[in-house]
């Protein structure tokens, strides 16, 4: 069945649109990341045009996020005031992200850009945690409890002021570190259309010590409310939001999340942080090498503003 | 789409005398190359099957019929087909910018690009025979007739206020060749104030690589012995329009040439516009950008929301 889509403005097939909503919403059920870094790429690699996948992408997270983020609340693995403290940064984040956005579209910097932060972000913590993931797998083969959290062990991070104290992630640290996240979350939500759990699970977990079970449902919070100011922003200053494209995806993505979110509890932590690093790799590869492989067609042809003409 | 055929030939008893001037003229400046003594005054006018083309979500492009008339034409002329007709339905013109990617440290990246001020959004066109055979390059290009030769940047001097800025063949290209102009034809007068070439041609890739992605999107199009004549008087051209014809203005043009030389013109306007959910989501998101903002993030919540309960599964 195909469907027009409005701002997209091309014909696409509403069931390879659900089922990637469905196959994306499951695995951010499963790894408590809103898969907006999946969706991305994926519509884009279904030829939406980039800068409407980067748009709707913030979007369609929203759902699967506050879906995720519903259940957690219920099980009390939400850490509302780190949550509230990361998002005051992801506000402001997000307004300097669109602007960057816009500049970057204009001068048709847009595409590559995109696909460079996701290459190296993708790359850089897809392998991080893969290396932390299988030497937790091998302490917990010897005896160990997979665990992180190192208590005895700070990191620069802990050595600065304007220490804040979060109970339930039994936490006592700086909100420099937290508001900067934040902020970061803030720019690659709107640059990449990404909700940022992919960078948020791990910076919290390696850099600021929250311990795993509450990192998720709080960085599932924080997505809600960044991506939503992404998508007010997005529709407002480039019009690159399509609902229809996003419902699409949302439909199958609240479905998916649903049982992603029980096998998740199926899982260990450290086999499901390999499990995600593997996925964040596959697809960071996979957009590195649409950047050196030699094009089909060199040119394009844009409007002036850098939209698809 | 409507099917109503619309046939009109309007008397021009007003402009009548100007017309014989003219072909007098024309007739004084071609005298020596034959046949001129017998030109007769003919009068073309085209028709289109609909005035509105409506694009709903399920729009794989469409057919545009436009009959015209051919009257007071030259009998022997039409019978040894020296007569030919090039129908073109041009978009809205927009600017465009064309990007070249090139390998920069192992990567590609957009480095060099071109602006084009004034591209039209399609090209349809077609022709009762190749435009090879209808009419010299240098005609084709000051008319702005065929994928190749079609103009991508308007004149620097604005067209005057009421003037429809679309393909006039006035304002064509300069051709390179200052030694044409004392050729050219009436219609497309040499009276224009001379217009500076925005466009080196062949030698620009940009140039050439829009005609190319534009063609092969579909966009601009072009079909040789589409136009036919129905009777002596009467012809039809068919013309192929894309999936994404662009919404706006176009504006259906019938050139009719005799003997190789452009004589007479006829042109319609057509509007295409969306119509449809789609349409209305895509006005709404221009017109009340905030509010659609608002209402995507409403959307999203609530669905995130309503599979949650449908879902409940803990």
């Amino acid at each position: 069945m195909n469907l027009y889509l409005p701002i997209a403005e091309i014909s696409v097939n509403v069931f390879v649109l659900v089922g990637m909503g469905a196959a994306v919403g499951f695995l951010s059920g499963l790894f408590g990341v809103g898969g907006g870094f999946l969706i991305t790429p994926l519509l884009i690699f279904y030829n939406i045009p980039p800068a409407v996948a980067v748009a709707t992408g913030a979007n369609q997270v929203i759902a699967a996020s506050f879906s995720g983020a519903l259940a957690h609340y219920k099980r009390g693995t939400v850490d509302m005031k780190l949550g509230t403290v990361l998002l005051l940064g992801g506000l402001v984040g997000s307004f300097a992200g669109v602007a960057i956005f816009t500049l970057l579209r204009r001068v048709g910097q847009l595409d590559l850009v995109v696909s460079l932060l996701y290459v190296i972000f993708l790359g850089g913590i897809g392998g991080l945690m893969l290396v932390e993931s299988i030497q937790a797998m091998l302490r917990t083969s010897r005896g160990g409890s997979g665990e992180v959290r190192r208590p005895g062990q700070h990191s620069w991070v802990h050595g600065l002021p304007l220490k804040m104290r979060f109970q339930r992630s039994k936490l006592y640290v700086s909100v420099i570190p937290v508001l900067g996240l934040g902020f970061l979350i803030g720019i690659l939500a709107a640059i990449m259309g990404v909700g940022g759990g992919f960078i948020a699970v791990p910076a919290m977990i390696y850099l600021l010590r929250v311990p795993t079970s509450v990192v998720i449902g709080t960085s599932l919070f924080q997505i809600i409310f960044t991506a939503a100011v992404t998508t007010v922003l997005q529709a407002a200053t480039n019009g690159t939001i399509d609902v229809v494209l996003a419902f699409l995806l949302m439909i199958g993505g609240v479905v998916g999340a649903q049982f992603g979110a029980e096998a998740g509890r199926k899982l260990r932590g450290d086999q499901l942080r390999a499990l995600l690093a593997l996925l964040v790799l596959a697809v960071g590869l996979r957009l590195g090498y649409e950047l050196v492989a030699t094009p089909v067609e060199p040119f394009t042809i844009t409007l002036p503003t850098g939209e698809i003409g | 789409m409507k099917r109503q055929v619309r046939l009109r030939q309007r008397k021009r008893e007003g402009g009548i005398a100007a017309l014989i001037a003219a072909v007098l003229a024309f007739a004084l400046l071609h005298g020596a190359s034959g046949a001129a003594a017998q030109d007769a005054v003919e009068s073309f006018e085209i028709g289109l099957s609909t005035d509105t083309i409506a694009i709903s979500s399920d729009f794989t492009g469409a057919r545009l019929v436009v009959f015209g008339a051919l009257d007071n034409a030259d009998a022997r002329l039409l019978r040894q087909q020296r007569y030919d007709i090039v129908v073109v339905l041009v978009g809205p013109r927009r600017p465009v910018v064309v990007r070249q990617k090139e390998r920069t440290l192992g990567v590609w990246v957009n480095r060099g690009s071109e602006t084009f001020n004034s591209v039209p959004g399609s090209y349809a066109l077609a022709a009762t025979r190749p435009l090879s055979d209808i009419t010299r390059r240098e005609f084709r290009r000051r008319l702005s007739l065929g994928i190749q030769d079609i103009r991508l940047n308007s004149a620097a001097a604005p067209a005057p206020a009421g003037q429809p800025t679309i393909d006039k063949p006035g304002v064509a290209e300069q051709p390179r060749a200052p030694s044409l102009v004392t050729e050219t034809e009436p219609g497309s007068a040499g009276d224009e104030p001379p217009v500076q070439s925005l466009e080196p041609d062949e030698t620009d890739v940009y140039a050439a690589a829009l005609r190319r992605l534009r063609e092969r999107s579909g966009l601009f199009n072009q079909s040789v012995g589409s136009v036919e004549f129905v009777s002596p008087t009467l012809f039809r051209a068919d013309l192929q329009l894309p999936a994404g014809l662009p919404t706006g203005q176009h504006l259906a043009r019938a050139y009719l040439f005799k003997s190789g030389v452009f004589i007479r013109e006829s042109s319609e306007p057509l509007w295409v516009v969306k119509t449809g959910f789609e349409s209305m989501i895509s006005d709404f998101a221009t017109h009340y950008a905030v509010i659609y903002g608002f209402a995507a993030v409403a959307l999203a919540i609530f669905t995130g929301w309503f599979g949650r309960v449908v879902f409940k599964r803990d």
